[in-house]
């Protein structure tokens, strides 16, 4: 969004999205185009146009199953939205669905949508068990034998551990390149700034009693209720737990550096199913079909970073938001951080206090300063509701229009840290009055 | 290349009423039947007369082959005609008109060259057995391709040579089974029974049809194994099994036509020439009796339903359903089943969740393809918020059976509703006017009445109140077809036509209980007679609690009395199936048999099937009386198909016909003397003619 003076305003018109399942060891009830179509098809029948009317329609996943190449597509006709409009499927892992918002305000901006339905979807329960590659190369050996004795031979070197599968998930949540689990680059962060244990757990207690607090309150109209063929129905996000305390997740170990390490599981973000989505429209639409506007987006930021220190990403790509719309910290009124670990929200909150770090990764003149934690992830996230990693950026952008709302507030900010090293941000604006 | 050029014939074209003729390049014949002025191929009279002129044709021409195809978009040939049936006088004329097709198909199996038909959706009956006289059979793949022999629906079996051609075809096993149950199969099930030899796409469907003529491989018939079964050692004792089958489903003194069938494939199926005589004479044999004649009759008043709503404008794809209970939700899942978009509204998650279990298990059911199954699942959209309202076409109404908040609840939507929706009430027992009064157009409400269970039972009353436009009853009557249900107009009245009528019926049942006939009696009576299951029975199925609270409703208005056995069976909590105890006993939702009376033999006087079934023409009479429905047909129809009303016997009121009116007055008489005067004739015999 370089060009702001040239593009058109882009605005949020309504969102919803699935409760969050917490995946409990086997494929849950819901795939991930299940996920996108049953908490989207409420939001579209209460529009007042048709689902043909999109342009088109965008969604973050990065584990659609082997069925669901182009998951887009797939849902988008799923939920009558016809032929005609198209829809693709982006990546970029943790933030796949910021990304979609981000490429539907684009082509708003640029005038070449009106409409668009932008939104990410991830079954995390469904990741892939996969064969070894030896096991691969056995059984592909195997089929293409031709006669009895060479298949035999083959047979007679089959060993049951090639039968070990991969863990697909394991897989997605290391980098390759560095060679680290997710978990071990929030130890990275964690050490650099100094967080503790005992912080990382506080701030987890925090989250799940927050999200409790808003399940209690009625704050989550967002949450469209599933239904599944045996009877059952899911309302609410099932991580929350209203009992957590301190004492209790002390005595956890830590799963990622077993021996020495400080990021347990219940300080990371949860792995749970999900999907989440938003109306995107110009403001000819708004006008012509009446929509009521939730929020306009205004900014957005990508940043790249270490990659072992991914955790950090949300401070890299916020930092420049701020200077280019000449924005204080105070000027936001709401923060939400995408809690894949408390040490790395922590670490966000801390790093931009560190005059020293803001001024040698961040390239600003002294430390930006220090975000209100009142104020940040208010009604909980990941580490309490999950993080289905293509559905956790549309969550954020949509929880953050409805805190915006909900409290007559003016600006707020969205943000993820990125596996790989990234960080994205958005910024979304309200009038208030 | 030049060899073939030489050899190449002229293109040739012949043209009839409802046939045409045309060769191709190959010297192929592609015969088209497009029976005139109808929308689908029928075997008629005409259509034989030109049949036979077409045969003499091609004898003339010799071929290299014959490819027979059908011009109708809606699929290949339904049969025979089946309101010429009506017009037979004797058991000779029918014997004629069997022995025409017969002749017919010999002569289409006897040419000297391959034949194949070209199958492009449904082929029954008479359309499947030409089909079985070709040599090859090639059948659309798609969902609309049915292929059977529904003959025994009818009250009959096949006649033009399907008893002889099908077994020898796929074995004896397989088409008895077929043609005793008349049901019919898809493509890929007809695949895999060997009934055609391929099924293909539209797109290679006459490529495929050339391909065959011209390579021509061997003629199918059943596998060694299969026909094991059709030799003369083995069929007695499959005929013996057969009939056991059978009886369970059918006996013998109501339905003869299953029986008449294992008796002619057991006698004759060693010999084609003999088996072929035997058919003819077995099915004209059947067309004569009652039970073909009435069944015929049920099928034509089933097509005046079935035409109702043809014409009207009206094309529903958005249908919202209010109420999540057993009836609304299973309406909202049937109407998803036939490819519309619902919305199922209910206050709250815990109400609308059994209802999609349910809906997903029909889906599965009905469907079995899986891409078929999600697209039902996503079609029907559960909606706590009621956003549908504004964008349906049909709102239907199923919430409590109280007229407060039925009201309420009208008011509250009407403003939203597009101008051209209909408000629909599945009410089954407030009179629509009520209803209407506090609506700002009281002409938008009809009542679209379905019966329990939604997908078993395919008839939907159609209800006006005083106020309902014709164009709202029109509309509602398309939407029932579009749904593939049977619209049957009723005006507004307590019970309606069908629960009123039942309502008479079940309460003697109670009563006889009351004077000291055991159940068990009591629903023999009622079954011999030819109903699909007992009063006392379905009363414990339908749940006690529900009768007792339909039956006051009716009771107050029409002077019924409710029996004191029902009301104590509700005040001990005993409601039926549902609470393990109701007059019967009930295990898991199975009834557990008892024995009959100890001294009492297996009969029974003849005043309980009267007590039972005339109670039912009464009640039908006084229906007729005050118009809540048309005519008598409609009566019969109604009955047949929201009942399950002895259908052999034509419905009640052609039962009454062929018992006679008087008759039955005189009798109605004299229950009247000796059980009281619930009994008593109602005025409407008299207008009776």
């Amino acid at each position: 969004m370089a060009s702001k003076k040239s593009s058109r305003t882009v605005y949020i018109v309504d969102g919803s999205r699935s409760p969050f399942l917490k995946a409990r060891g086997v494929p849950g009830p819901f795939t991930a185009s299940d996920l996108a179509v049953n908490s989207a098809r409420q939001l579209l029948a209460r529009q007042p146009f048709e689902p043909a009317e999109f342009d088109e329609v965008i969604l973050g996943c990065i584990m659609p199953g082997a069925e669901e190449a182009n998951i887009a597509r797939v849902v988008a006709l799923r939920l009558g939205c016809g032929k005609h409009v198209p829809a693709w499927t982006v990546q970029r892992n943790c933030a796949s669905s910021m990304q979609s918002i981000d490429c539907a305000a684009q082509n708003i901006a640029m005038g070449r949508s009106e409409l668009v339905l932008a939104g990410g979807s991830e079954a995390m329960s469904y990741a892939p068990l996969l064969f070894s590659k030896a096991m691969a190369t056995w059984f592909g050996k195997f089929s293409s034998a031709r006669d009895v004795g060479s298949k035999l031979k083959l047979l007679s070197r089959f060993r049951p551990s090639l039968l070990t599968p991969v863990i697909g998930l394991l897989k997605g949540l290391s980098d390759p390149v560095v060679g680290l689990s997710m978990g071990q680059t929030a130890e990275i962060v964690a050490h650099r700034f100094l967080i503790t244990r005992q912080a990382m757990d506080a701030y987890a207690v925090q989250s799940h009693q927050r999200l409790f607090a808003a399940h209690e309150q009625g704050r989550l109209s967002e949450i469209e209720v599933l239904y599944d063929s045996d009877g059952k129905y899911y309302e609410h996000d099932d991580g929350v737990r209203a009992d957590a305390n301190i004492e209790k997740l002390a005595t956890l170990k830590p799963v990622f550096d077993r021996e020495f390490g400080l990021v347990t599981s219940a300080n990371s973000s949860q792995i749970t199913d999900g999907a989440a989505w938003v109306i995107l429209a110009s403001e000819a639409a708004v006008k012509k079909h009446q929509l009521p506007v939730l929020a306009r987006v205004v900014d957005s930021e990508w940043a790249g970073l270490e990659p072992a220190q991914m955790g950090l990403g949300p401070a890299h790509a916020m930092a420049p938001i701020l200077k280019r719309n000449k924005l204080k910290i105070e000027d936001v009124d709401y923060w939400e951080i995408n809690e894949a670990f408390a040490a790395q929200v922590l670490a966000c909150v801390e790093a931009w206090k560190d005059s020293q770090y803001c001024r040698s990764e961040l390239h600003t003149r002294s430390a930006i300063g220090e975000i209100d934690q009142a104020r940040l992830n208010v009604d909980g996230g990941g580490i309490s509701l999950g993080h289905p990693v293509g559905a956790s950026g549309a969550r954020i952008v949509l929880h953050l229009c409805h805190l915006l709302e909900q409290n007559n507030a003016n600006k707020g900010m969205a943000s993820l840290c990125i596996g790989g090293g990234q960080g994205g941000a958005m910024l979304l604006e309200r009038d208030s009055g | 290349m030049s060899k073939k050029a030489i050899s190449k014939k002229p293109i040739l074209k012949r043209q009839w009423k409802n046939w045409h003729l045309e060769t191709d390049e190959d010297d192929i014949v592609w015969l088209h039947f497009d029976k005139a002025e109808s929308s689908t191929n029928v075997f008629s009279a005409d259509v034989f007369v030109e049949f036979f002129e077409v045969l003499d044709q091609l004898s003339e021409m010799n071929p290299k082959g014959l490819i027979i195809l059908s011009d109708k978009e809606n699929g290949f040939i339904a049969g025979a005609n089946i309101e010429e049936f009506t017009q037979l006088e004797s058991e000779e004329q029918a014997l004629e008109l069997i022995r025409v097709g017969q002749s017919a198909f010999d002569k289409l199996e006897a040419l000297p060259f391959p034949t194949l038909s070209l199958i492009n959706g449904f082929c029954l009956g008479g359309g499947m057995e030409m089909s079985l006289a070709c040599d090859y059979r090639i059948a659309l793949d798609e969902a609309k391709t049915r292929l059977g022999l529904p003959e025994v629906l009818l009250g009959i079996h096949p006649g033009w040579g399907g008893t002889m051609r099908l077994p020898r075809l796929i074995g004896a096993p397989a088409a008895m089974d077929l043609m005793l149950s008349g049901r019919t199969v898809s493509a890929r099930a007809a695949k895999k029974m060997g009934i055609v030899d391929h099924i293909a796409p539209q797109r290679h469907l006459k490529r495929a049809a050339k391909i065959l003529i011209l390579k021509r491989p061997v003629i199918r018939t059943a596998g060694k194994i299969r026909a094991i079964a059709n030799t003369g050692v083995a069929r007695p004792l499959l005929a013996k099994y057969l009939r056991k089958q059978v009886a369970k489903r059918a006996p013998e003194e109501h339905y003869p036509a299953p029986y008449a069938l294992i008796d002619l494939w057991e006698k004759y199926a060693g010999d084609e020439k003999t088996m072929l005589t035997e058919e003819a004479i077995s099915v004209a044999r059947l067309m004569s009796e009652g039970t073909a004649k009435n069944l015929v009759r049920v099928f034509l008043l089933q097509e005046r339903l079935k035409s109702l709503g043809k014409g009207v404008d009206f094309q529903p794809k958005h249908i919202h359903v209010i109420g999540a209970g057993i009836m609304g939700g299973d309406i909202a899942a049937w109407c998803a089943l036939k490819g519309l978009t619902v919305t199922l509204q209910d206050r709250e998650p815990k109400f609308i969740a059994p209802a999609i279990k349910r809906a997903h298990a029909l889906f599965k059911k009905r469907l079995k393809v899986p891409y078929l199954i999600q697209a039902a699942k996503d079609r029907l959209i559960p909606d706590l918020h009621g956003t549908g309202v504004k964008s349906a076409d049909v709102v239907i109404e199923a919430i409590i059976e109280n007229k407060e908040a039925k009201q309420k609840l009208f008011s509250q939507i009407e403003s939203l509703l597009k101008p051209d929706t209909i408000l629909a009430t599945n009410t089954s027992s407030i009179p629509l006017d009520e209803l209407s009064e506090t609506l700002q157009q009281p002409d938008r409400l009809v009542g679209i009445h379905f019966f329990n269970p939604v997908a078993k039972m395919q008839l939907v009353e159609i209800v006006e109140g005083k106020n309902t436009s014709q164009e709202n009853k029109n509309k509602a009557a398309k939407f029932c077809r579009c749904i593939d249900r049977l619209p049957l107009p009723v005006k507004s009245s307590p019970g309606f036509l069908v629960n009123r009528i039942l309502m008479p019926y079940l309460m003697e049942a109670v009563k006889l209980l009351e004077d000291g006939v055991p159940a068990q009696i009591i629903d023999r009576a009622a079954t011999d007679f030819g109903m699909p299951m007992g009063p006392i029975l379905l009363a414990d199925t339908v749940g006690l609690d529900i009768c007792l609270s339909v039956a006051e409703i009716l009771g107050e208005a029409l002077g019924l009395n409710v029996p004191e056995a029902l009301r104590k069976k509700v005040e001990a909590g005993e409601f039926g199936v549902k609470s393990g105890q109701g007059f019967y006993q009930y295990q898991k939702g199975k009834q557990v048999k008892g024995k009959v009376n100890a001294n009492g033999s297996d009969s029974y006087s003849e005043d309980i099937a009267d007590r039972l079934i005339l109670q039912m023409l009464n009640e039908s009479i006084a229906c007729l009386r005050e118009g809540v429905i048309g005519d008598m047909d409609m009566v019969d129809v109604g009955m047949i198909f929201g009942t399950g009303f002895a259908p052999f016997r034509g419905g009640p009121m052609h039962y009454m016909e062929h018992r006679g009116r008087q008759v039955i007055i005189d009798r109605l008489k004299e229950l009247e003397s000796q059980y009281g005067e619930r009994f008593a004739a109602d005025k409407g015999w008299q207008a009776v003619g």
